[in-house]
């Protein structure tokens, strides 16, 4: 099994906060300053009111299952050697348009209340994760 | 455009899980067997549309077929979602007078090519930077996250996805070019299968197969004297909804209402056939539960009726709306829905394995939860 994640995504500007905020155990996202909207995945610009630079808010981290998976092989061998593993979507108590995909331990359902808690950091990168909350 | 262009020529390859002639040479031989369906010499061939996924460019296409000066070109995007409009965008070229003869073509070894997804590191500079690092990595995981959700709000069991694989099988047990013509598929098996990605089982996914197809369009009153009764272009539409990210369709207002609705809607305008006309339909079905999505964006039933719609042998020869005729993406080949249209065609020559008796009009569909393309065929 191979030890490190071989997705960790790039940290592009735009969605630097969000990153710094999971290292911080904080879900930090946008939110458009015009409407007020929370806005995901992040962009350098809003899509609504004046196209303003969005700004950053940390929410609760609480949410409710959306959805959910679980993958088994053929997938990449790091993923395979995990399978069968579960992924949610979860969307968050804010705004239940905003959803966020993550991993979960434990028996999901939809509808689950759950609050995220950032997986370990590797490389710099803490991955949201989702417990019952 | 109503009706200005028709498909006039068809041709394919064999279809197999390894063809050893590379991607160029496939989709030279279905080019070459379309325009020889059609009664059209190469050097009258000025227009040319694909995907941009296709890795035969135009400039090779049209050295190796022998085409003559090319006035129109275009590559559509997002994979499955760009078949109709390959077409499509032919015959809007052809109507504004932009060329005169159109190729449209895919030509693909995704079976013995390896799959897109082991090499996801590309990709994540985009969305799948939100969705990948967790895990889903495959469109048959991304897709599984609709489903399940599926399931849940309207009652959707594994029973309705195994409507969609066992009648689109059916199909392919008719059809000798298919690659599952002799391989029968049981409730039984569909049920005992491997998990993919639950809920999704293996008979839940399209086929990995090689294999290249073409279609060749005039304008309406040259299409008159080819050698081919001609399929006529009547309605064609894309669809790219607001906020919407291919194949991650999460972000959205409502994940459960994709790109196929705002398709609907433009194609529907133009068309003189409405859903309840069209007695047969080529939805684009990589995965089963595009189908019932695909049904209710398309007019069928209405929201959440989907699986339901599937029930009583529906979606089989003779039921209310026979669906994927020669096997689709499922059981003839996945070819990022080329094959659909072809058979959209033959289902109006009367050419089909399947013939849908009385059948005036099809629908061909490119891929639910991508941006996406839609048109609807007409018999001469």
């Amino acid at each position: 099994m191979s030890a490190v994640n071989p997705l960790l995504p790039p940290i592009v500007p735009e969605a630097a906060p969000f990153w710094e905020g999971a290292l911080a155990g904080e879900l930090r996202l946008q939110r458009c300053a015009d409407s007020g909207r929370l806005l995901f995945p992040p962009r350098s610009l809003s899509p609504w009111g004046e196209h303003r630079p969005p700004e950053w808010v940390t929410l609760s981290g609480r949410g409710s299952v959306w959805s959910f998976v679980r993958p088994h092989p053929p997938l990449l061998p790091y993923f395979a050697g995990r399978a069968p593993y579960t992924v949610v979507l979860v969307a968050l108590e804010e705004d239940e348009r905003v959803r966020l995909v993550g991993g979960f331990e434990g028996e999901p359902a939809i509808g689950l209340a759950v609050r995220v808690a950032f997986a370990p950091s590797e490389n710099g990168i803490a991955l949201p994760r989702w417990l019952p909350a | 455009m109503k009706d200005a262009a028709a498909i006039v020529g068809i041709g394919e390859t064999p279809f197999a899980k390894r063809l050893e002639p590379s991607e160029t040479d496939l989709a030279v031989e279905a080019i070459s067997k379309a325009l020889d369906d059609a009664g059209v010499e190469a050097s009258d061939v000025d227009g040319l549309a694909s995907y941009t996924m296709e890795s035969t460019s135009e400039v090779e296409i049209a050295k190796r077929i022998g085409a003559g000066d090319i006035t129109f070109f275009s590559q559509v995007g997002y994979g499955g979602g760009a078949g109709p409009a390959t077409v499509g965008q032919l015959a809007m070229a052809i109507a504004a007078g932009q060329c005169r003869v159109g190729v449209a073509w895919r030509s693909r070894k995704r079976g013995s090519g390896g799959r897109p997804w082991a090499n996801a590191g590309p990709d994540l500079s985009m969305a799948a930077q939100w969705t990948r690092p967790s895990g889903l990595l495959r469109p048959v995981d991304e897709i599984a996250l609709l489903a399940r959700r599926y399931q849940f709000e309207f009652g959707a069991t594994r029973d309705h996805f195994a409507n969609v694989a066992l009648a689109v099988r059916g199909m392919a047990n008719r059809n000798p070019r298919a690659m599952m013509y002799e391989k029968t598929l049981s409730r039984e098996e569909y049920m005992a299968a491997r998990w993919i990605s639950e809920p999704l089982c293996l008979f839940d996914n399209c086929l990995e197969s090689d294999g290249a197809l073409a279609c060749v369009l005039v304008a309406a009153d040259r299409a008159r004297d080819t050698r081919r009764a001609p399929v006529y272009v009547h309605a064609f539409a894309q669809g790219l909804p607001r906020q919407s990210h291919a194949m991650l369709n999460y972000w959205c207002d409502d994940p459960l209402e994709g790109p196929s609705h705002v398709c609907a809607k433009q194609l529907y305008r133009n068309s003189d056939f409405q859903p309840a006309d069209i007695g047969v339909a080529q939805l684009y079905d990589a995965f089963t539960p595009l189908v019932p999505l695909s049904l209710e964006g398309y007019g069928f039933c209405g929201r959440g009726e989907g699986a339901a719609f599937t029930e009583d042998g529906a979606l089989e020869l003779g039921g209310r709306l026979p669906i994927n005729t020669s096997g689709g993406g499922l059981s003839e080949a996945y070819v990022h829905g080329f094959n659909l249209v072809n058979e959209g065609v033959r289902q109006l020559r009367g050419t089909s394995t399947s013939p849908v008796a009385g059948a005036e009009s099809c629908l061909v569909t490119g891929g639910e939860g991508v941006p996406t393309s839609a048109m609807i065929l007409r018999k001469a």
